[in-house]
This record gives structure tokens, sequence and C-alpha cells, in this order.
């Protein structure tokens, strides 16, 4: 391989057309957009076409489908709703995955322009921004998500690598009483596997 | 033609209160066997040629090794998830053909002659490659397993699901042969990355979903694979066909299929996996993010609730896997009676570093009822957790992540079922 110093000489080198077909990842603060914009009409418009047959007119989510708003504070609740507004920390994160990988089943068919429209629709429909909001790659960078300060980097090691290496366990006499508090059977939602059908 | 008795049989056998006389144990004969005193088909006539099976599928007396899914799990099967029937199988190998799918997009279909790896960012030289010419780099091969980071999540609030393939199967191990990622960016050349502590690279895969997720420099260029085939022949389509990546020890949504791009970066992406999706929300409502390695582990494979004791008491092997993304498993513990006393099992072999093991515990059951645990500890001192302990720590809403002591409620009958304790 003359082309390399070093290495193996295997590969060529990637052409700039190449890398922009694929090189499409977003980053916190809108690294990585195209020119573009759009504003809340022009979203609910794309968005009653193209999404709400899953996420609901209102991006709500229908059945079992993505809810993409709502579920503002419930966080800490027993059953809290993760949406775009109330968990999602960074925009571009929407911005990019809608772009990449939506809608389910017609991956990458969107412009620029629908992205930044339907982005624009997802924050209305969570309050975020009033009717009036046009998104685009020089605004992009100023919105701030309401749950952005909501994560932390896994504290494992300190919360709980450091009490449950402990050296020897348990072996005997670990507890006086043994109560069964819990049967799946009772909730019976296993599917009948029919492991025990006449063969 | 000779059958071993159902499972229902041997259940309503059970039920009626009948002697659990079922096929199998030696014991003294009153009258001679049939099948050692009359001579049988397969002992008289021919089997089949080697020109019927050039790829052979299991007897069909083994139709229900198989993966299994659960339709409320998700909203459809294509972005779903289903289950490797580790309740059934020994060993620590999961044969590819009953091991785990989880796809976003479904499994696709990807011709090694289409297939092309792109290496591009903060590189000397960004690249193209065919899968021809990831088969020229020197390659290396290793067991891993791969867990989904959320197997057991349905498990977090209670006892769901009666199965150690359904609380346990979002897992297989295989013999993985590929290059390490190191050589290919090496291959592009780090030098115009610089100091590579704090730098990452994005991996993304060709189907629709494209599943992006940053990884640091550090583990890319320890022990992460490029691989392309799986205990000893190509990939599974639905397994990554033609190439994946292999992220020892950590959780299987980091494990790209189909993988079609790496760029190296001067930091995380914080893509929709590990922002909407893998991140693990705490009792106060803040998450966790980047919680990329999976605790020791373990489960008694059998008993369990798909595989009952079928032969009264006596001799009973209890038999399950243990595994650690943090090193190798240096010993599992047993109980029987729900943790009040323990027992140190026999690994089969050594622990292997973030590969499953499996471990045994003879014994001699005397047909009363049993409370069954298996405790995984691992070469970092690690002791797994109890549900609780996780509990104390976590809450109940963090989906993934739940390496929690199992415990089995096995029966006189023999029966097991999926139940929690104090």
């Amino acid at each position: 391989g003359a082309a390399h110093a070093e290495g193996f000489g295997l590969g060529r080198e990637a052409l700039p057309e190449e890398i922009a077909a694929w090189n499409l990842d977003i980053r916190p603060g809108g690294i990585g957009l195209p020119e573009g914009s759009g504003d809340v009409w022009t979203g609910e418009e794309v968005f009653v076409e193209k999404c709400a047959a899953c996420h609901g007119d209102f991006a709500e989510g229908l059945g079992n489908w993505p809810k993409l708003a709502g579920g503002e504070g419930t966080l800490d609740h027993e059953d809290p709703v993760k949406t775009v507004g109330s968990y999602w920390p960074y925009l571009s994160t929407t911005w990019d995955y809608v772009n990449r990988s939506m809608p389910y089943g017609n991956a990458q068919s969107l412009t620029p322009d629908e992205v930044y429209a339907i982005v624009a629709y997802i924050l209305y429909s969570n309050y975020l921004v009033e009717d009036d909001f046009v998104l685009s790659d020089e605004t992009f960078a100023d919105f701030e998500m309401p749950n952005a300060d909501g994560f932390f980097v896994d504290d494992r090691p300190e919360t709980e690598y450091a009490q449950w290496s402990s050296g020897e366990p348990c072996m005997e006499n670990c507890k006086e009483n043994v109560e069964i508090t819990m049967r799946a059977t009772i909730l019976d939602v296993t599917p009948d596997t029919g492991s025990d059908e006449e063969a | 033609m000779s059958k071993g008795p159902s499972r229902r049989n041997f259940l309503r056998g059970a039920a009626a209160g009948t002697a659990l006389i079922a096929g199998g144990a030696a014991r003294a004969a009153n009258t001679p066997d049939p099948l050692i005193t009359e001579v049988q088909p397969w002992a008289s006539g021919f089997g089949d040629p080697v020109d019927a099976h050039p790829y052979g599928l299991p007897i069909r007396f083994e139709d229900d090794v198989i993966r299994r899914n659960v339709e409320w799990l998700t909203a459809d099967t294509i972005s779903s998830i289903n289950f490797t029937p580790i309740h059934a199988l020994d060993g620590t190998i999961t044969p590819q053909g009953c091991a785990f799918e989880r796809h976003h997009s479904g499994a696709i279909e990807l011709a090694k002659s289409d297939y092309r790896l792109m290496i591009n960012g903060l590189v000397d030289r960004p690249l193209v490659f065919t899968y021809e010419d990831l088969e020229r780099f020197p390659r290396e091969n290793h067991v891993y397993f791969c867990e989904c980071a959320a197997n057991s999540g349905m498990e977090w609030a209670g006892a769901q699901l009666n199965g150690a393939q359904f609380t346990h199967g979002m897992i297989h191990n295989m013999e993985y042969t590929g290059v390490p990622l190191r050589t290919i960016l090496e291959e592009a050349g780090l030098d115009a990355a610089g100091d590579p502590k704090d730098k990452w690279v994005f991996v993304e895969g060709a189907d629709a979903s494209s599943n992006g997720r940053s990884i640091p420099m550090d583990k890319a260029l320890d022990d992460v694979l490029v691989a392309f085939k799986a205990n000893g022949e190509a990939l599974r389509k639905e397994h990554g066909y033609p190439v994946r990546l292999v992220v020892p020890g950590w959780e299987g949504n980091m494990w790209v299929k189909w993988i079609r791009r790496i760029e190296v970066m001067d930091g995380p992406v914080e893509s929709r996996e590990e922002t909407s999706k893998y991140t693990d929300t705490m009792a106060d409502g803040t998450s966790r993010k980047w919680t990329w390695a999976m605790d020791a582990k373990s489960v008694i494979t059998s008993p369990s609730p798909q595989s009952p004791i079928p032969h009264g008491k006596g001799p009973l092997v209890i038999s399950g896997l243990a595994w650690s993304g943090n090193g190798a498993i240096a010993r599992v513990d047993v109980s029987k009676d729900g943790g009040k006393t323990w027992e140190t099992a026999r690994l089969a072999k050594p622990g292997e570093k973030m590969a499953l093991t499996r471990f045994y515990l003879d014994t001699d059951w005397d047909g009363e009822e049993m409370l069954l645990q298996s405790r995984a500890m691992d070469d970092t001192g690690y002791i797994q957790p109890t549900k609780t302990q996780l509990r104390e720590v976590r809450g109940l809403n963090s989906i993934y992540h739940n390496n929690a002591i199992q415990t089995w409620l096995v029966r006189a009958s023999g029966e097991a079922e999926n139940v929690e304790v104090s």
C-alpha cells in the first residue's frame, strides 16, 4: 500500500459526495444542520399528511404508537409520560431522528424544510412555542428543551458498585422469613408457549 | 412410534395426584421394555440419505425450542423484540437460528456486494471499505454475550412474565470473528483526532432506523470488533448480515447491525437511542445517561416455569447462566429457600470475560416446595443485587438494566412459577 504511510492499504478514499450522503447526524446546538426553515402551520399540514396516522393530529400518539407531546411534569410519577416535550434533552435529536428515520416505513423521504416544519409543529404541540414560530438553521441553537438538565452520566460505580462489592456475601441465616409477594400467574400476560400441546 | 410423555399429560397427572413415574427413570421393571425387546424400525430400515438436508434444522421433537415474542410489548412486530429459548438450552453458545432479535425498522437484506463501510470525521483519510476489504484485515475470535438493555425490563414493577425465556431471553452468546475496530480506525489514521481521551465514535447501521450510538474512543480502541462471522458462519440476516459491531460487556443496543458508517468526533451525538431511549429514569425524575455496561446477572434456566421438573424427587440438576459486562464470573451461589441459605454452584468452565458462563448445582430434591434463586459474583467483587436493593437506588421506572436476582417458586408437582419474595 503505497497510499498509506502505515496500515494495510485497504479501502479507498471516501468522496465528498459520499460523505455528504451518509453523514447526516445533527449534534446538540444544531451542528450539522442543512440550510432551511419551516413554520408551525406548514408543519401541521405535513404532520397531518405524513405523521398523524400513527402519532395523532396533535402529536398525542394513537394506540400504542409513541406520544410526541404531553407528559410535562410526570417524570417522577408512577407512570411517567416521556415525550419530546417532557423528556428529550436536545432539539437536535428530534431533527436528526425525524430526518433520518421517519416516517416509519418511508424514512429519508422528507426535505430539510419539511423536517424544520415538522419539528416546529412538534414544539407547538408541546406548548413550547407560539403558532407563529419559525424554526431555521439560524435560530435552532437558541431553543432550549425543558428537560435539558434532566440527565446525568452513569453513576453506578459510586451509587451501586461501591455498596454491592462488599466482600463475602451472606450464606446462612440471611433472612428470618421469606414470603411470596408477587406472582406472574396472577397477572397472566405470558403468551401461551404451546409447549404443553399434544405433539 | 414411541414418544416421551407430553408436558400436558405430566401436568394432568400431577394435578390428579398420581405418582410421578414419567419416562426415563431407571427402576425395577416387572415386564420387559418393548423398546428393548422388539426390533424398532430405526434399527432395521434406513435413515435419511446425506443429500436430504444440505443445511439442517433441529429434529422435529425440539420444535418448541424457538424464539417467541410478546405481542403486547410493542406497537408492531417491526420495531420489536423476541426472546431466546434459554430455558431449553445448555452450555453457553446460543444457536444462531433461535438467538433473539431486536430491530427498530425490521431485519433488512443487505448483500455483501452492496455492502459499504465508511469511516469519516476526525481521521487523516476518510475511507470506504467493501466487504471484501474487511476480510483482508487480521482477524480475531472472541466469545461475548449480547444482552438487550431492556432484558428483564418488564419485571421492574413485579413478577409479570412466566418463563426464563421471557424474563431473561433478550440475550445471546456467540463466538465472533472480526476485525478490531482499532485496526480500522488506524487504517484511516487518528493523528487528526489528537488526544483520544475526549474523542468519540458515532456508529450507525444501514437500516432505516440507523440506530446511531456514540461510543467513547477508549472503548473503541480497546475491544470493540467489526464482526462478520458468528458461531463459525456468516452472521444471520437478522443479526446484521454481513457486518455488525460487537461491543463486549455493553448494552445490546450499541451492537449496531448492518453497520455502514463510523465517524470520529470530538463529542457525543446524543442521538435518539441515547436520549429518548437507553436512558434510565430514577425515582426523582432525573435520568442516567450512558449506562453502557451490563452488570453481573444470573438466572436459573432449569427448573423454571417453561422447564418444570418431570421426574419427581431424587437427583436434580439445577442449571443456569451467569454473566457480567464488567469482567468474568467468579462464582454463582444458589438458594432453594428464597435467599435464607445459599450453596455455591459448580461452574461448567471457568468464567470468561463478558461471556455467558454455565453453572450447575447437582442436588437431591426431597420433593418439597422450593424458592430457587441464583446470585452471581464477578471478578471485580460485585455481587448481583436483589430487586429490592435495585429499587432502593433507582425506583421503579428505569426500564433498562434490571440485573436483579430472580426467584422461581417450584411446587411439589415440579411446576415452577415466576414470583417475587420479601
